[in-house]
């Protein structure tokens, strides 16, 4: 049997959780010749037509013609996955849904006639059906090697769906929130970091989007007692997963 | 066959270069009529959405512009908004973020010889391919990459997007006992990088040389990374706040990134081979080594030998993190204040691929009023079309086929980093 074929897409991103695979460097060979890497243009300029087993997807959907590129490669792809902030929530660039683009355009270029942009940054899931997501501002590469291994294996990725909170207690980092007062994301934030800033003794900024089904007014409360106002509150969710929808969800919950 | 007095050269999508980008360039009766490296990455507008934010906030947002350089992103937001706010970080703080940025230099560096460039010079798609035939370099490549990493691991939390740098230093600075075990890998990969600068000195490297004007970051007594004073090598010399004055940047039509000029003077270069012309006197003593026995000599204006200067400052790089790590002392609180006032404030760090300024309004309320941030792709921008245009010249008698893939090689001497720059590109020689 052939090896099964990998592309790796690219929309609006910063390249980061494309870079996650090459960042696999112990197990990058190892990977190299159970899959055969079938487009990937950040590492080699080798491209094999589709179809493809499994496309990565990195970025958000910003341009017209990106709406018709994501159609094309759904259509050669049997396994979609949509990897990080960007192509799961739109990313930091999805702060545009919440202003006029227009202006935006203007304020970074002198001749904004020359440049083709939607008015909204949108998930991949926007436009086309997504198999799996990676959550992530970058993804974490052990999610991304099981996800890959288990495509591999034809079974279903193990990904968890509870929060951050989960990883601080099995790395035994005390909690922030109660133990140093400092204003932590973690509770309402999907795991799959390992919890790594409330390690360094900083509050979890979200950069893995929110947990679905958490109750947020707990934390909300918390979170205002520690002294944040309804626009700090505002700042604090408005970031790389700015436009998920359980996040706008929370930010309502939050205005008083 | 093609008629070769008037062709079109195109690549659509250029491959192992960071972001989305094309080349176009057209030849009419024997001349090379139009040079475009068109970049067609969608803007992300940064500089429009940081407005509002808190000042605490660019290197966390900027980061994101660049999955390959953030270090160098959170370096120059932090140092241009501690200097709108009056402080100025130095010590074992500043220490600890050049030790950061070695790890950031280790990492793209390796990428870029091992993963990107080298399969151009010994005709392979990439590294994978390449490997089949010489695993054990391509296993040494990976393995720098990855002291770099993890050397960001330890200061910066993550490789990608690090969460422990913050305006006025770190959130939790580490411990002796914790840098020692990068210490011992740090000694060892010594080896590998001159292994790679030995390696990569034996390419064959085609003859070609360019005038463009070199600016660099210059702070005498070292190679300067994280900070310094703009300098080129035609004797201009201007503080960073004077940045704007002297650096003029063009929107063009078939760019999304804008394209930057020396006021007065023209196109100039920044990147690897520019900060050796102006600072290979300050490289650590091995690095010193590895460029004479690569014949360097003091000036590099090959950009095909680009490949040799990244490899020596990945020498560079290594020598200098062990020299940090061996005489650290973990500072006594891991940042400074660094309370908002309303002022403006300027930043200029070496990213890997060249300087790259920032630049921040703050109002007393320490929310930002404006940001501008000039990367270094969109500097080379007009010299990587010169270069092209002069190469394409010179090699009018190769077939369509071999000049594209020259010129894409061309391009990739500038590991051009379209993601920064707009703000990709796509190759387009047209020969009508
Ligand atoms: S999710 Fe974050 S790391 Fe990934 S491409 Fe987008 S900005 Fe980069
Ligand atoms: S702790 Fe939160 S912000 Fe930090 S890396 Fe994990 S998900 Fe991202």
């Amino acid at each position: 049997m052939d090896a099964p074929t990998l592309a790796v897409w690219k929309f609006a991103s910063c390249d980061g959780c494309q870079l996650t695979l090459l960042d696999c460097e112990d197990d990058l060979l190892m990977l190299a010749g159970r899959i055969k890497i079938a487009h990937f243009l950040e590492a080699s300029s080798a491209t094999v037509a589709g179809p493809y087993d499994v496309s990565l997807v990195e970025g958000s959907v910003t341009t017209p013609s990106d709406v018709e590129r994501v159609k094309r490669i759904r259509a050669q792809s049997k396994a979609l996955v949509a990897i990080g902030a960007c192509a799961t929530a739109g990313g930091i660039q999805a702060l545009r849904n919440f202003a006029d683009v227009d202006e935006f355009r203007s304020v970074v270029y002198a001749r904004p006639d020359y440049i083709q942009t939607l008015a909204r940054s949108e998930p991949i899931s926007t436009y086309v059906p997504v198999d799996y997501e990676l959550r992530g501002c970058p993804i974490d590469r052990g999610q991304l090697l099981e996800l890959l291994g288990a495509l591999l294996a034809g079974r279903r990725p193990q990904l968890p769906v509870h929060s951050v909170c989960f990883e601080c207690k099995a790395r035994g980092t005390p909690c922030l929130l109660v133990a140093a007062g400092t204003p932590c994301l973690g509770p309402v934030t999907q795991a799959g970091c390992g919890a790594i800033c409330p390690a360094y003794g900083r509050g979890c900024y979200g950069c893995f989007g929110p947990v679905a089904a958490t109750d947020p007014r707990a934390l909300l409360a918390k979170l205002r007692a520690l002294g944040m106002s309804a626009d700090d509150l505002r700042r604090a969710f408005r970031t790389f997963n700015a436009a998920a929808p359980a996040l706008a969800a929370i930010e309502e919950t939050s205005e008083p | 066959m093609t008629h070769r007095e008037d062709r079109l050269l195109t690549v659509g999508s250029l491959s192992r270069v960071e972001g989305e980008g094309a080349m176009h360039v057209r030849v009419d009766g024997g001349q090379v009529t139009d040079v475009r490296l068109e970049i067609y990455e969608p803007p992300r507008f940064f500089e429009a959405l940081l407005r509002g934010r808190r000042y605490t906030e660019p290197p966390d947002i900027t980061a994101r512009i660049c999955g390959i350089c953030p270090v160098a992103y959170q370096m120059s937001a932090c140092q241009a908004i501690e200097d709108a706010c009056g402080v100025r970080v130095d010590g074992p703080l500043n220490d600890l973020r050049r030790l950061l940025y070695c790890g950031e230099w280790i990492s793209s560096h390796a990428l870029h010889i091992y993963l990107l460039h080298a399969p151009d010079f010994l005709g392979y798609p990439d590294a994978i391919a390449l490997a089949r035939d010489a695993r054990d370099i391509v296993e040494r490549g990976l393995a720098l990459k990855k002291l770099g990493n993890d050397l960001m691991t330890v200061v910066g939390g993550r490789a990608i997007h690090p969460v422990n740098v913050r305006v006025g230093g770190f959130y939790r600075v580490p411990t002796r006992t914790a840098l020692a075990p990068i210490a011992a890998r740090l000694r060892l990969a010594l080896d590998d990088a001159m292994a790679t600068v030995a390696w990569v000195a034996g390419f064959d490297i085609p003859d070609f040389d360019h005038d463009h004007e070199l600016l660099a970051l210059v702070e005498p007594g070292t190679y300067a990374i994280e900070r310094g004073v703009p300098h080129t090598d035609g004797g201009l010399v201007f503080p960073v706040r004077a940045f704007e004055q002297h650096i003029i940047e063009e929107q063009v039509p078939h760019s999304t990134a804008l394209h930057a000029r020396l006021a007065g003077r023209g196109r100039y270069l920044t990147g690897p081979t520019a900060r050796y012309a102006l600072n290979h006197r300050w490289l650590s003593p091995l690095a010193r080594q590895a460029a004479s026995v690569a014949g360097l000599g003091t000036r590099c204006r090959n950009p095909f030998q680009s490949i040799v200067v990244r490899a020596v400052e990945l020498v560079h790089a290594i020598e200098e993190a062990l020299r940090i790590v061996t005489e650290y002392e973990p500072p006594p609180r891991p940042f400074i204040d660094v309370p908002s006032q309303d002022g403006v404030g300027f930043g200029a760090t070496e990213a890997p691929r060249g300087t790259l300024f920032h630049r921040y309004s703050v109002g007393a309320d320490g929310l930002i009023r404006s940001a501008r941030i000039v990367p270094p792709t969109s500097q080379n921008q007009a010299a990587v079309e010169d270069d092209l245009r002069r190469f394409v010249t010179g090699r009018l008698d190769l077939d369509t086929e071999r000049l594209t893939h020259a010129c894409e090689q061309a391009i990739r001497n500038y590991d051009p980093c379209i993601s920064c720059a707009t703000h990709f590109l796509d190759l387009v020689v047209e020969r009508t």
